[in-house]
């Protein structure tokens, strides 16, 4: 028994040193790119944990982009835009940049159509999310695989 | 000295749905580079991009690092009265500009 309680006793100093080494680079070393849990995480904080079903949303963007550090992107939601069934805000998100965050924009049943068209960083091949926001609360989402050649690169040198 | 460029349709019938295409001169930098000594470039991007129309917000963007140099947006609007689009863009280290452009509506 007293054996076997010792392991555990170090078993879990172990796991926990582990842990803690674990978190370490965390920590101190800035992490160079956006994980897909910062992602994950990202979405949440729009979505509040609400569902996100996938339709609505059309993000068009080319498959293979030449140069990461400028990229045509423009979404498009289906939507009436009527004052009781209209598109609230559309979110962009990518997955391997510093940041999870792209952009987030702001519309409303004035706005006729649901659709706004930017230039983005990528710095690298990745997947792109963009979430819809609707007047009822739902979200909506398209994702877009984009390949890169020359990245948006952020340990550039200048 | 304006470093903006606004594409907005001069004349539109009422109720028609028109395009805005908006842009500023500005380097948005990441904060992610670094120079050859190897220090940080601090971050100086514009956070915010918001449109009036006859004084109403009808459009507003948050901006990250992640959008290109010279931010292009374009969005669209119902075109319900004459009068004036204000566009207005503020960023990192005070960076705050503004422009504007007329429209008639028949």
């Amino acid at each position: 028994m007293q054996h076997k309680d010792s392991t555990r006793r170090q078993f879990l100093g172990l796991a926990g040193g582990a842990a803690v080494l674990g978190a370490v680079p965390i920590v101190t070393i800035r992490p160079s790119e956006a994980t897909p849990a910062e992602l994950a995480s990202a979405i949440r904080s729009v979505t509040n944990g609400a569902q996100v079903r996938t339709g609505k949303v059309k993000l068009d963007v080319p498959p293979l982009v030449e140069n990461g550090n400028t990229v045509p992107l423009t979404v498009n939601v289906a939507s009436p835009m009527a004052p009781e069934d209209h598109v609230r805000s559309i979110h962009i998100f990518n997955e391997k940049n510093p940041q999870p965050n792209i952009g987030n924009f702001h519309l409303g049943p004035h706005s006729g159509r649901a659709q706004v068209s930017t230039r983005i960083r990528l710095a690298d091949s990745q997947k792109i999310v963009a979430i819809a926001r609707l007047s009822d609360g739902s979200f909506w989402s398209a994702t877009a695989d984009v390949v890169v050649t020359l990245a948006a690169c952020t340990d550039e040198v200048i | 000295m304006t470093s903006a460029l606004i594409n907005v349709p001069a004349k539109a019938k009422r109720g028609d749905i028109i395009e805005i295409k908006t842009l500023m001169s500005h380097i948005m930098e990441t904060g992610y580079r670094h120079t050859a000594t190897g220090e940080v470039v601090p971050r100086d991007i514009i956070t915010s991009f918001a449109c009036r129309y006859n004084g109403t917000e009808i459009f507003r963007a948050d901006l990250f690092p992640a959008i290109a140099a010279n931010p292009f947006i374009t969005f669209f609007t119902t075109a319900t009265a004459s009068g004036k689009f204000e566009f207005e863009w503020i960023g990192d280290n005070g960076f705050s500009e503004t422009a504007s452009a007329s429209i008639t509506v028949e």
